[in-house]
């Protein structure tokens, strides 16, 4: 049984469609990255299947059951890390944790012991009882990461979990993304990064303009396209020529006038293949 | 579902309590320049209804402040939803939307009963007796609950923080002098005392000053809040399910 499935997901914000027949399946203990530029819709679906948001129509099983159906207990099966920090700033990194595992009813001596194990777990012990406010941008998404395992949810949502960090902040944060996984929890994240996709995760899903285009693991995506990239100095809307061998590739660069660059392909090639629009768009 | 309204509630008061000095201040210093120039400046040596008029005036106090804070949980409400968003992860829980009415509300309620007891401690430290018995208690209770549950409906219904304060500007301030607190309703004109007549801290005033003063109670007064309260609060639920776009 898929840990997650969704059938045709729908969501119309008045003439706006922000999500159109949206369908996959995320299988248990997997990786699952939804790439897309911004404004494509990933927020919504992480809303839907967060039960923040209704969607006009389609279907959410969560190991098998419909999370929409199934009311508000439903979202104990499930973890979210929000894309803005919305931790309460004034109280301690402790009562922010304790205070989610209150919403999630859970009994005293366990929240205790899980809020302890988390906050070793994620390197925090120190800081415990520091007032978020006090802590640096990279600290609080860590503390929201944890805050979202509390309640020790089988499928953690993280909606573009690294955005505004600097990129070695953003790798310890990818470092815990790992752990986490590791551990046995199941992890959809969106991104808009194509390093962040292409490091995590086992499958990545394509999604442009609320419709999705394709799914498969990072090394296919790229396979399909080739190993090496030229890409034309000159002329924005030119794209890539692609090469599976590297002396062709570098053979071509010379050829060209005005310039080329060599690099390896990424899954930025593929989504411009698949799209025909760039996810940093 | 006790554990979720006492989830919700307790969050509330570890917010407060690491700005309770401030609050307890700001609470505090409006009714006091109102006392002072009101109740002793203005009105020093006149009688209302046959009562001084700081007993007059100490009753009305307690009902306007006990709105004003009930309703100031509004504000914090606003601030977790629209600025920490912090309103989503309670949204993202299992917390039910009533429970989640149900703990604003009562923290809503305990900073109206801090406020009332802060103007009776208030009132002592003038000389101003009243009688505090359960009549009295009801009554400020149950005006501290219909404005809460107001507040985390109107918190619910508006888009943007400004909203809130238009709201405080153009509705709640206006009530809080003109429904019986600072001078009876009678002296008012006909057509006035009626819209006031169906305003909630109104009837808070009468009945508040009726315990307070004479020991006694007003039922209707009562009935009438409690009416009040329900209505609110069905709405700040049915405004919360809203707020799931």
């Amino acid at each position: 049984m898929s840990a997650l499935a969704v059938e045709g997901l729908t969501k119309r914000f008045g003439e706006r469609l922000a999500l159109n027949a949206v369908g996959f399946s995320v299988e248990p203990g997997e990786l699952f990255a939804y790439l897309g530029p911004n404004g494509s819709g990933k927020t919504t679906t992480i809303r839907i299947l967060t039960r923040l948001t209704r969607p006009t129509s389609g279907r959410v099983l969560l190991e098998g059951r419909d999370l929409l159906a199934e009311g508000p207990a439903a979202v104990r099966r499930v973890g979210l890390v929000p894309q803005t920090l919305n931790l309460d700033r004034d109280l301690t990194v402790r009562d922010n944790l304790d205070l989610h595992g209150r919403f999630f009813g859970m009994p005293k001596a366990r929240r205790r012991e899980r809020i302890a194990e988390l906050l070793a777990y994620a390197g925090l012990e120190d800081r415990a009882a520091s007032p978020v406010k006090e802590l640096s941008g990279g600290l609080q998404r860590r503390v929201m990461i944890i805050r979202a395992l509390v309640h020790e949810p089988r499928i953690l949502f993280l909606d573009e979990p690294s955005i505004g960090l600097d990129p070695a902040i953003r790798r310890q944060i990818w470092a815990l993304i790992k752990k986490i996984q590791k551990g046995g929890t199941t992890v959809f994240l969106t991104t808009h990064y194509i390093e962040e996709a292409e490091q995590l995760a086992d499958r990545v899903a394509f999604l442009c303009e609320g419709r999705l285009t394709a799914i498969d693991t990072p090394a296919r995506f790229i396979a399909a396209i080739g190993r090496w990239a030229v890409d034309p100095a000159a002329g924005e809307g030119m794209e890539p020529l692609y090469f599976n061998d590297r002396r062709a590739a570098i053979a071509a660069a010379q050829a060209g006038e005005g310039g080329f660059r060599l690099r390896a392909v990424n899954l930025e090639d593929a989504f411009l293949r698949l799209t025909g629009k760039r996810v940093t768009s | 579902m006790s554990h979720q309204i006492w989830a919700v509630y307790l969050r509330e008061l570890k917010i407060l309590k690491t700005r309770l000095p401030m609050t307890l201040a700001a609470a505090g210093v409006t009714p006091l320049l109102y006392f002072v120039a009101f109740g002793m400046a203005l009105g020093g040596g006149m009688t209302v209804d046959g009562e001084d008029y700081l007993r007059f005036l100490l009753p009305g106090l307690v009902a306007l402040s006990s709105t004003t804070q009930a309703f100031s949980i509004a504000g914090e409400i606003n601030i977790a939803r629209f600025y920490w968003k912090v309103f989503e992860e309670i949204q993202a829980s299992p917390v039910r939307d009533w429970a989640y009415v149900a703990g604003e509300t009562l923290a809503g309620v305990t900073r109206g009963l801090m406020a009332a007891v802060g103007i009776l401690a208030l009132g002592r430290l003038f000389g101003v007796h009243l009688g505090l018995g359960p009549f009295f208690w009801m009554a400020v209770l149950l005006n501290s609950l219909v404005f809460s549950a107001l507040a985390v409906a109107l918190a619910m219904w508006v888009k943007e923080h400004a909203t809130q304060m238009l709201l405080n500007t153009f509705f709640i301030t206006p009530m809080a002098f003109l429904g019986d607190t600072f001078f009876p309703l009678d002296r008012l004109p006909q057509g006035l005392q009626a819209v006031l007549y169906a305003l909630p801290i109104t009837h808070a005033s009468r009945a508040i000053r009726r315990a307070a003063l004479g020991g006694t109670t007003d039922p209707i007064a009562l009935a009438l809040l409690a009416l009040m309260f329900a209505v609110f609060f069905f709405l700040a639920t049915r405004l919360v399910q809203a707020a799931r776009d």
